[in-house]
């Protein structure tokens, strides 16, 4: 066991930094970039955590993860019981210890930021994570208690996933219905491996079939059962399909062969592992030079993703400036390691392409920024005659995501919005009686955990409501 | 699941399978397809559906060897499972009884799924008027589904070996001289030059037809737009908006030219996969 530090001691500690795989390296292949910290690297940063109270740290997390709890069994070396700790909220904590925006979350809340920099919760619980999944450590089983009341979901996203997990521990008997041929909806097909390595996506999911929970994959609903059936067949039904569908840009040459949505790069690359074509049998194409027109992450992840294909040269195209960009910091900061240039204040007007329908580069204009729009953010305005050519072999179109209408258009009595997210109050309730909605086909593309806290609450509320009846 | 029920070889490189798969089969309409992988490192494969039985569980597809991965799909056996199949997806066809004629249109492998269209049409009291065609007399295929889906039956082949010398497209021309005004709708489901063409002489007669695009796609379920192709100048996902569109609409060039995307993967996996089987073959 560790030794407990006085609190003036905590203070003089320096955060513990995480290792990772140099730049020049990494950009050669799709293994994970850091390294995680070794378990004499997570004691020496479990042993700067004041162990606030009330914790601030917990009050910033969507899972509402034990954090101080977690972080005092690392110092006692007893990571099984940190482990324990964790997954008492939270499913999916190898997942959330690499993707969650820490700074916004937890680590934005820690009292530390006043005195320099906040304990780094997310690479803590990243550890313990993957402590247990390396000993094949589980303390997945089925609920002692059945209720004998069944829960449908749709989606097996973070949101689907962590629903699933609450109220199988509550003793539901829960169905997850996955469009797709893989379980973890964007965890498998958005982020790619460098960041989230599928085995780990994987091993949580499967403590999550652990627990009882049935996953029928290649089920698309709204297509092959409806989810009005689903009303019928079951006493609950949490919608949790995710936004999924792409957006353009609406410019002349769009549909120029080269030009992808990032989903669909993303799709090639991570679910159907293209990065290994033709071992594995979907192509993809970068070519040389690569635009990826966007600035958050999902923007961060595409860009990076070419460079790894093989592009020489990677380029994000953002019409505002790198303060106004949505990607986590960390994300932007790993990408300029890389070698990815920005081409800031820069808007596309123009696909171009040569007489095989090929991208041969995309036309931009200038911008500048003029006053502040709804967002709070300037308004970029173009600078007029400054358009100039950036020659590209690929183009890929990461400006963000809108409502997928399959699930929608079979679900009479749940009440869409103009843009087609589902209506829900804070706890997911819909304006259907049984059925809730929660993650980003409520609130429009959002972060992981923001979905796993949604996923939640819809838990909790269904429980509250199955109870009474 | 997914299993292989049954397998027939129809010409040196057209297959049909049967494929166990009770929730598609139920929910299964015509003009709807589904995408299937053959195994855990395989590709998304879209294929429309060209029969389906709610009862026992089957759906039929129909596929040519083009590329690796129907290449893979026809050496697979009775017996043996897809890794993944899913569906139905699309947007079912717009059928109903039009109180008249209507013109069906099938080429090549496109006869398997327009033949559900016939189906249905003619079960809801239109009189059905269909073409088939192909290269030639040996790719003609499911002859006589089409006929008895239909009330009149003609065929085309290229090169003369069976029915009328020539394309679809010059008996689509003959009959719709003869009587435009009683065709009441037009489905023509083949290669894209050929549903082009079909729109052409559509366009001529001042009709209206409807063509299926087999775009590529990735997940099919309106999630990637992979299969954007402009529709009355309109950026359209073929997976969710269609898979069938008015043909008049459709921009045929640019579609071809996005079917051409990956021809050099294609031919390299092609290529691969190849020798493997050759390989196999020498060392089983």
């Amino acid at each position: 066991m560790a030794e407990k530090l006085k609190p003036a001691e905590r203070l003089k500690k320096d955060r513990v930094p995480m290792r990772a795989q140099e730049p020049e390296e990494r950009i050669n292949n799709f293994l994970e970039v850091p390294f995680g910290y070794s378990l004499q690297e997570a004691i020496e940063e479990a042993q700067r955590c004041l162990q606030c109270k009330p914790p601030y740290c917990v009050a910033g997390c969507p899972a509402d993860v034990r954090i101080p709890e977690f972080i005092e069994k690392i110092i006692e070396e007893d990571i099984k019981g940190a482990f324990l700790e964790i997954k008492k909220t939270n499913a999916l904590p190898a997942v959330c210890g690499r993707v969650c925006p820490q700074e916004e979350q937890c680590e934005g809340a820690c009292i530390m930021n006043k005195k320099g920099k906040p304990i780094a919760i997310g690479r803590l619980e990243r550890y313990v994570a993957d402590w247990a999944r390396e000993l094949n450590y589980s303390d997945a089983k089925k609920a002692s208690v059945r209720l004998n009341k069944k829960v449908a979901i749709v989606g097996s996203g973070p949101a689907g996933l962590a629903c699933a997990s609450d109220l199988a521990k509550l003793g539901y008997d829960v169905t997850i219905y996955e469009a797709l041929h893989k379980a973890g909806g964007v965890l498998v097909y958005g982020i790619p491996e460098f960041r989230l390595p599928k085995a780990i996506v994987d091993y949580e999911v499967d403590q999550i079939k652990e627990l009882g929970v049935e996953i029928n994959l290649n089920y698309v609903i709204g297509l092959t059962k409806s989810v009005d059936e689903l009303i019928q067949e079951y006493d609950a039904v949490f919608l949790a399909n995710g936004a999924g569908a792409p957006s353009f840009l609406n410019i002349p040459g769009e549909n120029l062969n080269g030009v992808y949505s990032a989903s669909e790069f993303l799709t090639r690359s991570n679910l159907m592992k293209a990065y290994e074509f033709p071992n594995y049998a979907t192509p993809i194409r970068v070519g040389e030079r690569a635009v990826v027109v966007g600035g958050g992450n999902v923007a961060m992840d595409a860009v990076r993703t070419a460079k790894r294909l093989g592009a020489k040269e990677a380029i994000i195209v953002y019409r505002r400036s790198r303060k106004e960009m949505p990607a986590r910091a960390e994300e932007i900061e790993h990408a300029e390691e890389e070698g990815i240039k920005f081409e800031l204040l820069t808007n596309p007007v123009k696909v171009l392409g040569d007489e095989y329908g090929n991208v041969v580069g995309i036309e931009c204009v200038r911008m500048e920024l003029g006053e502040p729009d709804e967002s709070g953010r300037r308004r970029p305005k173009e600078i007029k005659g400054s358009n100039f050519v950036i020659d590209a072999d690929t183009v890929i179109v990461a400006i963000g995501q809108s409502a997928n209408p399959i699930v929608a258009r079979s679900a009479t009595g749940v009440e869409t919005n103009k843009w087609g997210y589902f209506v829900a109050d804070e706890n997911g309730k819909t304006t259907h009686p049984k059925v809730w909605a929660g993650g980003d086909i409520v609130t429009g593309a959002a972060t992981v955990i923001l979905a796993v806290g949604a996923g939640k609450k819809a838990a909790k509320s269904i429980h509250e409501t199955l109870s009474r009846q | 699941m997914y299993k292989i029920l049954k397998k027939q070889k129809w010409s040196d490189t057209i297959y049909s399978n049967w494929i166990e798969a009770p929730f598609v089969a139920k929910a299964a309409q015509p003009g709807q397809f589904i995408i299937l992988i053959t195994n855990q490192k395989g590709e998304r494969i879209p294929l429309t559906i060209a029969d389906s039985n709610a009862k026992e569980g089957w759906v039929q597809i129909v596929y040519q060897v083009v590329g690796a991965s129907t290449l893979e799909l026809s050496v697979m056996n009775e017996g043996d499972s897809l890794y993944a199949f899913v569906g139905p997806l699309g947007i079912p066809s717009e059928v109903e009884n039009f109180g008249g004629k209507v013109l069906i249109i099938g080429g090549g492998i496109g006869i398997a799924p327009i033949h559900p269209i016939a189906k249905k049409l003619k079960e809801l009291g239109n009189y059905v008027v269909s073409i088939i065609g192909a290269r030639t007399k040996d790719l003609i295929i499911m002859e006589d589904k089409m006929r008895e889906a239909s009330n009149e039956l003609h065929i085309a082949t290229d090169d003369g070996t069976y029915g009328q010398k020539g394309f679809v497209t010059n008996i689509m021309d003959d009959i719709l001289k003869k009587e435009s005004e009683a065709i009441k709708d037009i489905w023509a489901i083949g290669p894209p030059i050929m549903m082009k063409m079909c729109t052409r002489v559509a366009n001529e007669h001042n009709k209206q037809i409807w063509v299926s695009l087999n775009s590529i796609m990735v997940d099919g379920t309106g999630m990637c737009g992979a299969c954007r192709v402009s529709v009355g100048g309109k950026t359209k996902f073929a997976c969710v908006d269609g898979p069938e569109f008015r043909g008049n609409l459709v921009n045929f060039d640019e579609m071809m030219l996005r079917q051409k995307q990956y021809c050099d993967q294609e031919r390299e996996a092609l290529m691969l996969l190849e020798e493997k089987i050759r390989r196999q073959a020498s060392n089983g």
